[in-house]
């Protein structure tokens, strides 16, 4: 399976999204570089982590109109595969491929952290190798990760399942305090309608190696793997 | 063809956690102004565009402000009439 992995201008977990699929998921990874307009047959798209575009007017909001977009929005649309790590999460819903927004964080502070996430759903796409309710442990690092959106739309994808990770406590129990942001309803990462596309700012990418803290990751990318034809 | 300038005013949605607003508001409390009740921390931007009339330019920036400008989820938008440029 190949898996493309947009480089914005000042995209900086790029290099992390390509060693883990490289070098821990065994699989072939390319560059896709925000001008072009080809996805050279990537089955999976990875927005990666970073502040693209300096993060100038909003987080995201610039790179949703990379040339690149354009072919990664019809690759979703399509059904294709698409994680959006942290910044890509951002760049996700800039361009309408996920719900809500993302704000800055309600004590205004960087967070850089390993956070425990409750798997909310184990049945996507991109958690099929995970149990409900498990908790992982994966780091986060932003400024603005705090999830909001209208009361309704946040009913909406609870209902429909779609909130795929929360932030938790070691013991899986939801809370203030296990909330790194601020987000809505302790959300972490969502999912479409469809089921192709989620979102989520903490980096399962950083997260693929015991040496470095942990490997909860892996089985993220795995689930890919598992439910996509190589 | 004319130039206009609009200026365009960007705030949080009403409703919303706004810690930056919420954080100037304490600040401003603290140096001893007691009477402050709330702040909001917007963006203020000057659009610069040709256009045959004001409405035109006016009604170009709006298209900008849902576009692009602001963002419909979090945000909301006042523009002022178009100046000559």
């Amino acid at each position: 399976m190949k898996f493309g992995i947009v480089t914005f201008p000042a995209s900086n977990c790029d290099y992390d999204a390509y060693h883990a699929v490289t070098e821990i998921l065994g699989e072939e990874a390319v560059y896709l570089w925000h001008k072009d307009h080809d996805l050279q047959g990537s089955d999976v798209i990875i927005l990666p982590g970073g502040f693209s575009y300096g993060d100038y007017l909003r987080v995201g909001a610039i790179a949703r109109f990379s040339p690149i977009m354009q072919e990664v929005t019809a690759h979703a649309k399509a059904g294709g595969p698409v994680l959006g790590i942290c910044n890509g999460f951002q760049i996700a819903c800039e361009a309408g491929l996920l719900p809500g927004a993302l704000m800055r964080n309600s004590h205004l502070q960087f967070v850089s952290a390993d956070v425990r996430i409750r798997v909310e759903n184990a049945d996507t796409l991109f958690t099929n190798r995970y149990d409900r309710g498990e908790v992982l442990k994966i780091p986060v690092a932003h400024g603005d990760g705090r999830f909001v959106a209208p009361d309704e739309v946040l009913d909406r994808i609870e209902g429909e399942g779609q909130v795929i990770f929360r932030y938790a406590d070691a013991d899986g129990n939801i809370s203030a305090d296990a909330n790194p942001n601020g987000s809505e309803r302790n959300i972490a990462g969502i999912i479409n309608d469809a089921g192709n596309v989620l979102g989520m700012m903490p980096h399962p990418e950083r997260a693929c190696s015991l040496l470095l803290g942990s490997n909860d990751g892996v089985r993220l990318l795995e689930s890919i793997l598992s439910r996509v034809a190589a | 063809m004319a130039k206009f300038r609009i200026a365009v005013h960007i705030t949080p949605r009403k409703g919303l956690l706004d810690p930056q607003g919420n954080a100037v508001r304490d600040a401003l409390r603290t140096l001893g102004f007691k009477a402050v009740k709330d702040v909001h921390v917007g963006r203020y931007i000057i659009v610069e565009t040709d256009a045959y009339d004001a409405i035109e330019a006016e009604e170009t920036v709006t298209d900008m402000c849902r576009k692009l400008l602001a963002n419909p989820v979090t945000e909301d938008f006042e523009i002022e009439s178009a100046v000559t440029a």
